[in-house]
């Protein structure tokens, strides 16, 4: 038995990076296979170096990933691409440049055997605030910005680092409770979208990003003795001032039954674990090392599991 | 040695007269090496009494006969004047008829040609394909009613049974359920769609194949019953698709398809359309190849223009594609204009509106495009004489459309573009004289004023916009060339009635929705022929009874100009002449 596929959106609004995050996550899939649906296929959907094959509506990409245009019709593509019966590990969707995330998690949580991972809205720092007060697009900027549960804050290295942090916290006024990465050419290290690998244990300590710094990240390894309430930690660990991006646990749960803790930015969720999970309860946090607050983490974490060790 | 046959004409291929001929061989060789597309073939005249030809040219209004030769019209007048033309056979079929220009039909959907396979449970009489008249059904248990004898007619228990153009508007708003449509069975998954097409209702064993029997669900389109269980009404696409498949409504079906296609042009003789625009088609290559084929036939009643939708593909694809289909076209199948979709409904909530938005306050609608890729899309199509017309239905849709036009046309001055706004149903008297400053064309969709004006008046827009709502006086006072449309299968194909609603204006509840903004009969019947082949790009083809046109022409037994405007939906139709060729409704 499988758990859901998780499902990310990469929303954000036109030339904002969406496909260059797109592009660097294929690069950086890390085994995972990924499916990639695009509204549509555009001069270059995915870098030529990494197209195996291209039919119709359909591009092999290299490691067993593959991206698909769907048109208008999002819920569509989604039952087609899991009729084609390739084994697929994690779903990306390329939202159009105005198209409201909320509206399409709404719409995914309908289909049976996905589940909605994460919301990243990508936001151009050249650009994004005059998009956010455009005489037509203002409230659909401001809506998807307000559906993200990780705002890019994309090309940060063209503005000045007090523009970026002005930036940054006018972010953190329309959309509360999301929190914002600083990106150059869109790259954040593909853990804090995609999740840890299948076993946690197999994380490096420390993470890199891809060939330039924008921000250092850090990771707090942790193992759970006992059983946790998992959506509560799940709440707490989704509480903006943890400082935290993306966490990931196999936990004990009350009923000594294995669960799998996803939370992306301000959002947890809780599903089944796989059935080969053993061995003491596993937590991983991701976060920036200048904003997470550690001694707060693991506060939080040994109120709801006293027997945790690090 | 052989006989020359006597040929009295020669004609080529566009009806027109090439050479009256001694030695006909030597002229048609000669013309064959030099020329070897070119058809020659031998025609014959006809010329058709009527009762009356109404013309819709200005210069010869009225006529009693029309001369036709090898598709096209000759010319309309006396007999006298039009056996000028040579040898003639008189036809008297059309003795006791009104001839009109063949309607034209600027905005439906090739797709209601295969809505009539479902069951119809609309509130309105309305008349399918082969001619029947569904009555109108009254209440949810004469829909239920229909939906069991249709039950009872399916042999295979899995089957799904699909309806059609419900409105629960019109039984007090009372909402239909799963448990309503149970009762029909609870075997057999159930889907009807509504009028709407943004909103279906399911039966239980339909929301459990679909696996949405369950608790926890949380979406706006997805009500919910006191149990916590859906309560069978699926609103908006997104919520439609998962369940589509389940009852019988798959994607692929919905676009037209070759049975589809061939009910829609039987439906159009019956409605006297001779050219009608199916308004938004991907036209992949197989059903590109498939309506040139069946549109081809010699039985084919129909012109069609069928526009390639901006979708799927960037904008610099799109126009190339539209270009290589533009090559493609046949004289009945005419393609190579873009269809973008701006905005989304109004009674949907999800067209975009100025300020101050919706009269029950809901929050502004969706944007379908940005205006970056509008702007694209506009700025290719007009360099390469590619035209685009946009699906508007808010004024804030319209007043961007004409906001990026008119950028547009600074970078690419195109004197005779012909953009055209659909539906653009809240315009206001301002963005009338913008379009027309602009070269921009406008298709209003009257029908709504009937089917849901009581609707805009009390919930959407309030009073004083649904007064205003699709202002064709304005327009046409405006100088913007207007069409109407039915926007089939959303409401009903005929344009005699589309006509009916412009000019009186009524709701179905028999107000009067904005007087001011009625047009005369001359005025509506001059749209739906001349006005809508305007917006198409074909009106030096067919909209007029005149010289050098195609000989389309509506076969009435009623006589439209004389009948009154109150009645103008009443005219009753024979049916149609399309490219010189009789088509009885009686027997399509």
């Amino acid at each position: 038995m499988t758990g859901p596929i998780p499902v990310t959106l990469i929303g954000g609004y036109l030339g904002a990076g969406k496909t260059t995050l797109v592009n660097s996550l294929l690069r950086n899939a890390g085994g995972r296979r990924l499916a990639v649906l695009v509204n549509e296929f555009g001069a270059l959907p995915v870098d030529a170096d990494l197209i195996v094959a291209r039919e119709d509506n359909l591009i092999s990409v290299s490691g067993g990933c593959i991206c698909c245009s769907f048109g208008s019709d999002l819920v569509a593509a989604l039952i087609d691409i899991r009729t084609r019966g390739r084994p697929i590990d994690h779903l990306l969707i390329e939202t159009s440049g105005v198209a409201l995330p909320g509206s399409i998690v709404q719409s995914v949580a309908l289909l049976a055997g996905l589940a909605i991972d994460g919301v990243i809205v990508l936001a151009d720092a050249e650009t994004v605030e005059q998009r956010a007060d455009d005489r037509y697009m203002s409230d659909t900027v401001r809506g998807q910005l307000a559906g993200a549960d990780i705002i890019v804050l994309n090309k940060v290295d063209l503005v000045s680092s007090e523009r970026a942090a002005a930036i940054a916290r006018w972010l953190a006024e329309i959309a509360p409770g999301a929190r914002v990465v600083p990106a150059e050419k869109a790259e954040i290290p593909a853990e804090i979208i995609l999740g840890g690998p299948p076993d946690l244990r197999l994380i490096a300590p420390r993470l890199q990003p891809p060939r330039h710094r924008t921000a250092d990240y850090e990771t707090l390894n942790l193992e759970l003795d006992g059983s946790v309430d998992a959506g509560k930690l799940g709440r707490i660990l989704a509480d903006p001032r943890l400082g935290l991006l993306r966490s990931k646990g196999f936990l004990r749960g009350s009923d000594g039954a294995f669960v799998t803790l996803h939370v992306v930015g301000r959002r947890s969720q809780v599903e089944p674990a796989p059935s080969w999970i053993d061995g003491p309860g596993r937590l991983i946090c991701i976060g920036f090392a200048a904003e997470m607050d550690r001694a707060a983490i693991l506060a939080a974490i040994r109120d709801w599991a006293p027997k945790t060790s690090l | 040695m052989i006989a020359a046959p006597k040929v009295i004409a020669v004609a080529d291929h566009f009806g027109r007269m090439i050479d009256v001929l001694c030695n006909p061989f030597e002229c048609i060789d000669r013309r064959i090496l030099d020329h070897p597309p070119v058809r020659i073939s031998l025609a014959m005249t006809t010329i058709y009494e009527a009762r009356k030809v109404v013309t819709m040219n200005r210069s010869r209004p009225l006529a009693t006969h029309v001369a036709v030769r090898d598709g096209r019209i000759l010319g309309a007048g006396s007999l006298d004047e039009l056996t000028g033309w040579g040898a003639y056979k008189l036809d008297r079929t059309f003795a006791d008829k009104v001839l009109m220009p063949g309607l034209v039909e600027g905005h439906s959907h090739v797709a209601e040609g295969v809505q009539w396979r479902f069951v119809y449970c609309g509130y309105f009489d309305r008349t399918d394909p082969d001619g029947t008249t569904w009555p109108g059904l009254r209440s949810i248990e004469e829909v239920l009613a229909r939906l069991s004898a249709a039950n009872a007619g399916l042999s295979d228990p899995k089957q799904p049974l699909t309806g059609w153009a419900l409105d629960p508007i019109y039984f007090d708003n009372r909402r239909v359920t799963r448990e309503d449509l149970d009762r029909v069975t609870t075997t057999r998954p159930i889907g009807i769609m509504h009028a709407s097409g943004h909103i279906m209702n399911v039966n239980t064993r339909a929301l459990e194949l679909a696996g949405l029997l369950r608790a926890g669900i949380n979406h706006p389109g997805v009500p919910l019953g006191p149990d916590g269980l859906p309560t069978g009404e699926m609103k908006g696409p997104e919520v439609m698709t998962p369940i589509g498949p389940h009852v019988g409504l798959d994607r692929s079906l919905l676009a037209s398809d070759e049975p589809g296609l061939r009910a829609f042009a039987r439906l159009c003789v019956r409605k006297g359309v001779t050219t009608a625009a199916d308004l938004a088609n991907l036209l992949p290559k197989a059903a590109v190849e498939m309506m040139l084929r069946v549109s081809g036939e010699d039985s084919f009643p129909a012109r069609i223009v069928s526009l390639r939708i901006a979708r799927d593909i960037s904008p610099a694809e799109l126009i190339d594609r539209v270009i290589e289909l533009r090559k493609s076209s046949s004289d009945r199948l005419r393609l190579g204009i873009v269809k973008v979709i701006v905005d989304g409904s109004i009674q949907g909530f999800s067209a975009r509106l100025k300020p101050p938005g919706y009269y029950n306050g809901a929050p502004n609608g969706l944007w379908y495009v940005a205006p970056e890729q509008l702007r694209e899309i506009f700025e290719r199509a007009l360099a390469a004489g590619i035209q685009v017309h946009s699906h508007t239905n808010g004024d804030e849709a319209t007043e961007l459309v004409l906001d990026t036009l008119e950028l547009a046309l600074r970078n690419n001055p195109s004197p005779d573009h012909r953009f055209t706004l659909q539906h653009c149903q809240l315009a206001n008297a301002a963005q009338f004289r913008r379009m027309r400053s602009l070269g921009m064309c406008v298709n209003l969709f009257p029908n709504h004023h009937f089917y849901w004006g009581d609707q805009h008046y009390a919930l959407t827009v309030g009073p004083e916009r649904a007064e205003r709502m699709n202002a064709c006086a304005t327009a046409l006072a405006s100088g913007v060339p207007m069409a109407i449309h039915s926007d089939a299968p959303v409401t009903p194909l005929g344009p005699l009635f589309t006509a009916w609603c412009a000019v009186n204006r009524l709701t179905a509840s028999g107000r009067i929705l904005g007087t001011q903004e009625r047009i005369s009969v001359a005025d509506a019947l001059r749209t739906i022929t001349l006005g809508a082949a305007y917006t198409l790009g074909l009106d030096g083809e067919v909209g007029s009874i005149e010289c050098g046109k195609h000989a389309d022409f509506a076969v009435l037994e009623d006589d439209p100009t004389e009948i009154g405007g109150e009645h103008l939906k009443d005219v009753r139709i024979w049916g149609t002449v399309q490219g010189g060729r009789i088509f009885a409704a009686a027997t399509i």
